[in-house]
């Protein structure tokens, strides 16, 4: 689950990471509102940087930041990015339409550095990667210069340990005075990565700024915070913060239905039990020419109840002109998908040709219930054939 | 001959009084696996598995020391599954095979930690479909009869598709030394290469079907260990190159992050390895079954029913 900037601030600042002063806004009066607290907190003139609150990147070029020198400026920026779709380079042609933006107080950085932790699935462990070179696509970085990604690779009996935390810092060149502030950050970081199951924190970049006196100071500029879907269960609070404006309605539906559902922007609706199964069957479709409009696993224990919800929400995608059911039954039955079908199609008119490839568990009773439902059904035998004729259907409806 | 499991192995299950750890063990049971028992905290006693009665033990260390279980199935759910993991492992079981899904990413760090201290402990899983060797032991969820006894081991991250090879070898009348099927999440037990080392190890296994997904780097891994190491002909599926970047396919550790992990990378990987690469799933048991065709100095004249015929005779 991803969360906005504003929401893994607010958790960084939970968790003693030093963030910039400010808050969210969803409305041009809080965001003038925000100003004022900013304003009032420094005691002098600020300058604030208005960010568009959307789950992707590349919002500085989209135009999605912009920056306030007084309350009105504020104002009129949040009135002008709020509702506005935002297009970047991880949107898609689509964009986000934004709900709301973070105010926050405008720092200089004198260097921008990177840091993050993730899980790294080579040796099943925490990994702490950080590099000088913040502030940039951190995978060029790592393609072009790999000699300035540093690595840490913890311990999960023990956790971070202060020492990995200073050699980090060390590499990354902070001065003496930073030394402990810096390791301070990132044995927090790691504790909210390790206590609130969180897959990728990510901080691009880590600023080192300087005070009014010429103190320097370490901030996270940035904030990215994704969590373990499968951890959630036992954080109720962090689950409350999913927005599922940020989804397509399409996979918010589906998640209702506990069904793992994905949009893709083809043309043949896929329904399958089993992830690599439905992987599979998107790859072969493309392989016969077609492009799936989903990927789709019904799980290996639906009942009829989620075929059936399933089946109504490829039937509800206005760009499918063409369904394939793929069900290799294993502990699904064959004639479980066979009444889902049924009863989605008495509640729901099919708008398109719909083919089926069912094998595996009571195959033969599943086969005969279509067989007598009557229903406009194309059957097959194998995945080649399913897949070759449900492309062909596609382009010829 | 087989790896892992065979008509000797004593399993029981975790979670045997719980609607689908029930089902499995009785499903399992009725494959001809050893079912020796179960466990419930707090439930010790008996279970009727459709007419078969077997003993129900509150911990691992009961079973082991009175039923003489040396595996492991887990039913239990994701928030005590680690749990059930390490009990296992500290009762003295071998092979622990977790069907459970959901397990959070840090547990499995955990576990992982503490397995690597104990000496020879295996772990399947978990999001996984289990492990067989047809006619002999069913440890897992798969529907039994897809299978047949012969020589070629099969290892994959998916459950279904799984499923969908070894059907494509058992219509082709070519059978399986043991289907191991490793899982779907990010920090799985056994990993690719584990399971083909063993592969490579075993007399009755005379070929090899890997069937991978997009995400981390398992395959690539195991692909070099196989262009040194391995003895025996591998044939290979990768799911997932329609898949688009930074999604979750399903399994939650099926995603393209930062560009790596893609299908494309861990095909070329392989066929690099000398491995044959089914170009879709549907041809993935007649990629295997070319590999092991005998290839014929000159030319054959045989028309293509006669070689079929051949070939059946051949892997019987």
């Amino acid at each position: 689950m991803n969360i906005h900037e504003y929401q893994a601030k607010e958790l960084f600042h939970k968790f003693g990471l030093p963030v910039q002063r400010g808050g969210v806004a969803w409305t041009a009066d809080e965001a003038a509102a925000r100003f004022d607290e900013v304003a009032a907190s420094f005691g002098k003139p600020v300058e604030v940087a208005v960010k568009a609150q959307i789950h992707a990147g590349g919002r500085g070029k989209a135009g999605g930041i912009k920056f306030a020198k007084t309350r009105e400026e504020c104002a009129a920026a949040a009135r002008e990015l709020i509702g506005k779709t935002l297009v970047t380079h991880q949107t898609g042609p689509q964009g986000r339409v934004v709900h709301s933006v973070l105010i926050n107080d405008l720092v200089r950085a004198d260097r921008e550095l990177y840091f993050a932790i993730l899980i790294d699935r080579a040796v099943s462990r925490p990994v702490v990667i950080a590099s000088t070179e913040g502030g940039m696509d951190i995978e060029a970085v790592a393609a072009k210069t790999p000699e300035k990604i540093l690595k840490e690779v913890i311990d999960p009996a023990v956790g971070m340990q202060a020492f990995q935390a200073r050699k980090l810092c060390k590499a990354l060149g902070l001065p003496n005075e930073l030394a402990n502030p810096g390791v301070k950050l990132m044995l927090n970081a790691y504790r909210l990565f390790w206590e609130c199951d969180c897959s990728l924190i990510e901080v691009n970049p880590l600023c080192v700024a300087r005070h009014a006196d010429g103190k320097p100071y370490l901030l996270a500029m940035d904030a990215k915070v994704n969590f373990d879907d499968n951890g959630l269960f036992r954080h109720p609070d962090l689950a409350a913060m999913r927005d599922t404006n940020e989804e397509d309605p399409r996979e918010v539906e589906a998640s209702k239905h506990e069904l793992n559902y994905i949009g893709l922007d083809g043309s043949i609706g896929c329904m399958v039990n089993g992830a690599g199964l439905a992987m599979a069957t998107m790859d072969i479709i493309k392989h016969y020419g077609g492009s799936p409009a989903n990927f789709l696993d019904v799980g290996g224990g639906a009942d009829a109840e989620q075929v059936t919800a399933a089946f109504k929400l490829l039937c509800s995608d206005k760009n499918v002109k063409a369904l394939l059911v793929n069900i290799f039954g294993g502990i699904m039955r064959c004639d479980v998908i066979a009444e889902g079908i049924i009863t989605a199609a008495k509640s729901v008119q099919i708008p398109v040709p719909l083919v089926v490839r069912l094998e595996g568990t009571n195959v033969e009773q599943g086969k005969k219930m279509l067989e007598e439902s009557g229903l406009p059904i194309i059957t097959a035998t194998t995945m080649a054939d399913a897949a070759e004729k449900v492309v062909k259907a596609a382009t010829s409806h | 001959m087989s790896i892992l499991v065979d008509k000797n192995t004593r399993v029981i299950f975790q979670g045997i009084t719980g609607s689908a750890g029930k089902f499995h063990a009785t499903q399992c049971l009725k494959y001809g696996s050893k079912v020796v028992g179960g466990v419930t905290p707090g439930k010790a006693g008996e279970v009727d598995l459709d007419g078969a009665k077997v003993p129900v033990f509150d911990t691992c260390a009961e079973a082991v020391q009175q039923a003489g279980a040396n595996a492991s199935c887990i039913f239990v759910p994701a928030a005590f599954a680690a749990d059930a993991i390490l009990e296992a492992a500290d009762a003295g079981i071998k092979l622990i095979v977790c069907i459970t899904e959901g397990i959070p990413v840090v547990d499995m760090v955990k576990v992982k930690r503490v397995l690597g201290g104990y000496d020879g402990v295996r772990l399947i899983g978990p999001n996984c479909p289990g492990i067989i060797t047809p006619g002999e032991c069913k440890i897992g969820i798969m529907p039994g009869y897809i299978h047949k006894p012969g020589n070629v081991g099969v290892v994959s991250r998916s459950g279904t598709l799984t499923y969908e090879a070894v059907w494509q070898l058992t219509v082709r009348d070519v059978g399986q030394s043991t289907c191991i099927g490793i899982g779907g999440d990010p920090v799985p037990g056994m990993s690719h290469l584990d399971v083909i080392k063993l592969f490579n190890d075993d007399p009755g296994t005379e070929a090899i079907i890997l069937i991978g997904e997009i995400g981390g780097a398992a395959e690539e891994e195991a692909a070099e260990w196989i262009k040194k190491h391995c003895k025996k002909p591998v044939a290979a599926f990768i799911a997932g190159a329609t898949a688009p970047p930074g999604r979750r396919m399903g399994h939650a550790g099926a995603v393209i992050s930062g560009g790596k992990g893609t299908a494309a990378a861990k095909i070329a990987a392989l066929r690099a390895a000398g491995i044959a690469v089914a170009d879709t799933p549907a041809v993935i048991g007649e990629t295997l079954v070319d590999l092991l065709r005998p290839r014929p100095k000159r030319p054959s004249r045989k028309s293509a029913r006669a070689r079929r015929a051949a070939k059946r005779k051949a892997l019987k």
